[in-house]
């Protein structure tokens, strides 16, 4: 299954990512996916933290080495919680 | 932590809320120096949270911050910490976030009331017995501020005359000795508990404060952008003149996190010796940034080779590369390095 909407969080340093993902969630619907894309190691931790905070479901998280050089990059789908 | 567990032993309700001004302690400091990292990196409001089973709003306040560090009506503590004004502004932004509901906060009920982990005495500015009233006042919660810990040394709030907490069960601690809320944490079985007995964020740091202070002389403004305090924390910052600096990466994780700005920074890093990058902010002229190169060279490998090449990078979008001897560490003058 494919995310909806899709959040860029790449250069951010925590917890920008978490707060843009915090905003981002609340215009979406309960059941629609998020896909959160960053480059800051810290998200590992925070974004699932923040996710089991807020009850919403963490469907992926992967980490993925980028072609370009740019070093590690971290993807997670995100479910909102009902 | 603790002042809204003994709340919520009571049977209310509590959401937290976390305030990012950019000179936050917690998350990018450890997301950008990978030496010395003890404990595992984790955002320490979301990790209380997950402790409490409470859900924490995290609230972006860059940019009304400024207002507060800029033009504090209280002034400002020991360094560049105007801790009595950031109280209010967040108390009063707490205030607005539960009204309005803003962030979602506190969409099940509305707020009934605020708290605090403040103790009186804990910190010279902000907490004293003296100024618990102003934050309380100018912040518009009046009584509707409570502080769980140290309630009982304070006249009775509306919670507690009301009846919807219990004075009795709340604290009266005062003063620095931690003992009786590390006794309350024990007894309330939080094993790993840790609260930073300094301030809360950069500002309370004087090496920060003296670099802020020297961004501010440099630019003849106070103006400032998220992207100036977050590069305050990264690096050596080294002055030779008043119209430029060098930001040089300490180790890796730094020279990651300054490769990010490249493009709005003149860049130089070393090519025949391994090394750090460096940026140069301010408005260097071709023999400053010789000079840059030369210091450059000095925290390179190649600090005690004769030749060290440089590749520099310049905003117009021209690249050279310099062969220059490393200054002599001697030359590298104290009163360059900033806010060391
Ligand atoms: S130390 Fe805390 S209270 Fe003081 S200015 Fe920083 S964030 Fe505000």
């Amino acid at each position: 299954m494919s995310a909806l909407e899709s959040l860029d969080a790449r250069g951010l340093l925590c917890p920008l990512p978490v707060i843009r993902t915090q905003d981002r969630i609340k215009n979406l619907q309960p059941g629609e996916l998020l896909e959160v894309v960053a480059t800051d190691p810290g998200t590992m931790q925070d974004i699932p933290a923040w996710c089991r905070v807020h009850g919403h479901e963490l469907v992926t998280e992967e980490t993925v080495d980028n072609e370009s050089g740019e070093g590690l990059v971290y993807r997670f789908e995100i479910r909102v919680n009902a | 932590m603790l002042a809204a567990r003994v709340i919520m032993d009571q049977g209310v309700e509590v959401e937290g809320v976390n305030f990012f001004t950019g000179f936050c302690v917690e998350g990018h400091t450890h997301a950008i120096r990978e030496k010395k990292r003890i404990k595992p990196k984790r955002n320490n409001a979301l990790w209380v949270a997950e402790q409490l089973g409470i859900k924490l709003h995290i609230i972006d306040v860059i940019e009304e911050y400024k207002d507060v560090l800029l033009n504090p009506k209280h002034g400002y503590g020991a360094n560049l910490n105007p801790c009595l004004d950031c109280k209010v502004f967040m108390v009063k932004k707490a205030v607005a976030l539960g009204l309005t509901g803003e962030g979602g906060f506190m969409t099940r009920h509305s707020f009934d009331f605020i708290i605090t982990g403040e103790v009186i005495g804990q910190r010279p500015m902000s907490q004293r017995k003296d100024t618990m009233p102003v934050i309380a006042s100018e912040s518009g919660a009046d009584d509707l501020l409570l502080r769980p810990l140290c309630a009982r040394l304070l006249p009775a709030t509306r919670p507690e005359r009301e009846g919807w907490v219990d004075r009795e069960a709340l604290y009266d601690f005062n003063g620095r000795n931690r003992k009786p809320q590390i006794a309350l944490a024990r007894s309330l079985g939080f094993s790993d508990w840790s609260q930073p007995a300094g301030g809360c964020c950069f500002l309370t740091d004087i090496q920060y404060s003296a670099k802020l202070a020297d961004l501010w002389e440099a630019r003849g403004s106070r103006e400032y952008e998220l992207d100036d305090v977050m590069l305050l924390k990264v690096g050596r910052h080294i002055r030779p003149a008043p119209h430029f600096k060098l930001i040089v990466g300490r180790e890796l994780g730094e020279n990651r996190y300054l490769e990010g700005y490249r493009n709005t920074f003149t860049s130089l890093y070393p090519t025949s010796h391994n090394g750090p990058l460096c940026l140069i902010d301010g408005e260097p002229t071709a023999a400053d940034l010789i000079l840059a190169a030369r210091v450059l060279a000095r925290y390179s490998q190649g600090k005690t080779s004769d030749s060290v090449t440089v590749h520099i990078d310049r905003l117009d979008g021209t690249s050279e590369e310099l062969a220059v001897v490393p200054l002599p560490a001697q030359e590298i003058q104290q009163s360059w390095h900033v806010g060391a």
